[in-house]
């Protein structure tokens, strides 16, 4: 917490630094004379993505405690309507343009618009989920977001403008490297930032306890609605970039299955982890990419990428239920120890200042 | 309205549970700086009492005033917020979370600032932390608890998780502290210590204290006038003193005496 220089120009130096980065790498990594480099910039961009997604999950299921598996409608939401105003209103305008810095300057204000614009959205379905949901907890929560992915998914598929059924196709690729991994870099200080806030506090006391949360004046429903809403913004801006990089979206893509992906994600990489969503996001990304040589070994050329992907997740889950980081962050597992981490010896408590207690329930 | 200058005041207070009545006339008014003790044989119905003022559970008839404003309408954050803060006897702490941000969750209402500074680290957002780190400190030191300020509350001992939740409820700064059972479960020396940490906060934060409370020596030591709840109504109510000595009091703890009750 340096507080030598003004907090606006710490970030905005910082900002620039990672902005100059990525301009870099976007650059560097196409330039790779590497045969198919353009595969693997591709599944980088999607594990950019996929990072934003888990990270955004965790907010509302990692630190609020709110068990949602809607998130692929989140993220459908901001792809779709997104891609809308591009396809309609956007993409138009810029064609009528002639080609050049000013047309290009302008396709990027466009998808920023455009990508805003459906985080906003996907924020608003995330409030009017939140609002009467939140009186349930736990598996009925989990119900009702599952439900709610479903109708999102079920709307589009019965909207003929976006496509229906056939998918939305013809959206131009203007996101990239650098946009997706600006917004996951965002999201991964947003979301660092907010946890150690009251606000994010709160979250975590509504996750504990929540009778106890309300008695220490937090009100629980607010905070609950809170991490729904700035979750499914992020969520719906990743499915913006999402559109605009795919060129094509289809209801298929939103199941509840990509929720559950997610879902898996952040389980993994330990709820509440914001390091271990992102690692969990990067592992269950590159898995099924990695296993695809395994084909070849197999009879028949049978594809067994999703029977052993399954296998490693249910033995993970099996050798570490608290996922891959539990609670704690990347740094405090192979940093120093933290106190929080040690349990503290029963014969030291003894000669302190509390003396031996004991437990009566 | 509410009566005077008093804290709280609870007017014919009743709660019933389909048929049953867990409390009913319950009358209690607090002035500022009091320590008054509640007690009764077990489902006297202290606890409800407990929740019926901090907004968990509505009365069935009845009104509850807190600083002369009703709460009919209000849910326990709201009434938190009207200065009014509570322990539980089965300790509610948040377990995964370190002590300090346990004692800094109870002063969540004085720490204002929107989740948009705090994504920017604004001047605001640091000025409120640091008020929010130190407030937290000084409290888990008036408790003895500064050095496991890291800890997670769920690994401290059963006696410093006790006293966290003293020091949580004290964070948001009440007026009138509401104790439940703090010294179940402690030891002798443990009690005693907790009498003298209770009557010394009292003066210390200048707040009222309502504690229920099994101990006997804890409560005769040092409230200044003390209820008695059984099944649900008031018994008695008045100096230790004066309780110790009453024999509906007494009755109600041990049984009717047995040439009484005829045997």
């Amino acid at each position: 917490m340096t507080k030598s220089l003004p907090w606006w120009l710490r970030d905005v130096l910082l900002l620039s630094g990672f902005v100059a980065v990525l301009i870099g790498l976007s650059y560097g990594l196409e330039a790779i004379p590497i045969a198919g480099i353009a595969y693997y910039n591709r599944i980088l961009v999607i594990m950019g993505i996929n990072i934003t997604l888990a990270v955004s999950l965790n907010i509302i299921n990692g630190h609020a405690g709110q068990f949602s598996l809607g998130h692929a409608g989140f993220m459908a939401v901001g792809a779709y309507f997104s891609a809308y105003l591009t396809y309609y209103h956007f993409a138009p305008r810029l064609d009528k343009m002639p080609p050049g810095t000013q047309q290009w300057i302008m396709q990027n204000v466009f998808l920023v618009i455009a990508v805003l614009a459906g985080g906003l959205l996907a924020a608003l379905a995330g409030y009017l989920v939140g609002l009467p949901s939140l009186r349930l907890r736990g598996d009925y929560l989990a119900i009702v977001t599952l439900g709610f992915g479903e109708i999102i998914r079920v709307l589009i598929l019965n909207i003929d403008t976006i496509g229906a059924a056939r998918g939305f196709s013809g959206i131009p690729q203007w996101s990239n490297f650098f946009w997706v991994f600006l917004v996951c870099g965002l999201t991964i200080v947003i979301s660092w930032r907010l946890v150690q806030s009251s606000v994010g506090r709160a979250f975590l006391a509504v996750r504990e306890d929540q009778i106890a949360a309300e008695a220490m004046g937090v009100d629980t429903t607010k905070y609950k609605v809170k991490a729904f809403v700035i979750g499914s913004f992020l969520a719906g801006i990743a499915g913006g970039l999402y559109a605009h990089y795919m060129m094509y979206l289809n209801p298929q893509m939103f199941m509840f299955v990509k929720s559950f992906e997610v879902v898996a994600m952040v389980v993994l990489g330990g709820l509440g982890s914001i390091s271990g969503s992102v690692v969990a996001a990067v592992v269950l990304t590159f898995l099924p990419e990695g296993l695809r040589p395994v084909k070849d070994y197999m009879p028949g050329g049978r594809d067994p990428r999703m029977v052993i992907y399954s296998i490693m997740l249910i033995v993970l889950m099996l050798t570490r239920p608290q996922g891959l980081l539990g609670r704690r962050e990347l740094w405090q597992v192979f940093g120093r120890k933290k106190k929080a981490d040690v349990t503290p010896d029963p014969e030291k408590n003894e000669k302190g200042s509390s003396g031996g207690a004991t437990p009566i329930s | 309205m509410a009566n005077g200058n008093a804290l709280l005041d609870a007017r014919d207070v009743t709660i019933r549970f389909g048929g049953l009545t867990a409390v009913s006339q319950f009358n209690l008014a607090i002035q500022p700086h009091e320590l008054v003790g509640l007690i009764g044989p077990n489902g006297a119905g202290k606890t409800t009492v407990f929740n019926m003022l901090t907004g968990v559970y509505k009365p069935t008839e009845g009104a509850i005033f807190v600083g002369g404003v009703s709460t009919r309408e209000f849910k326990p954050y709201q009434i938190t917020a009207l200065g009014v803060a509570r322990t539980f006897q089965n300790i509610r702490l948040f377990k995964e979370l370190p002590v300090i941000d346990n004692v800094k969750i109870g002063g969540h209402i004085h720490y204002k600032y929107s989740g948009t500074s705090a994504v920017l680290k604004t001047n605001r957002f640091h000025d409120a932390e640091e008020i929010a780190d130190r407030d937290a400190r000084e409290l888990l030191k008036i408790f003895g608890l500064e050095r496991r300020a890291d800890y997670y509350a769920k690994n401290l001992p059963y006696g410093d998780q006790r006293r966290l939740e003293i020091a949580r409820a004290l964070a948001a700064r009440p007026k009138l502290l509401l104790l439940d059972e703090p010294a179940a479960g402690l030891n002798d020396r443990e009690t005693r210590d907790l009498m003298q940490t209770i009557h010394d906060i009292r003066d210390r934060f200048d707040i009222a204290i309502l504690l229920i409370e099994h101990n006997m020596e804890l409560v005769m030591g040092i409230c200044e006038r003390i209820i008695v709840l059984s099944f649900g109504k008031t018994i008695a109510q008045g100096a230790p003193d004066a309780i110790r000595a009453n024999p509906v009091v007494i009755e109600a703890y041990l049984g009717e005496p047995a040439e009484a009750a005829g045997i």
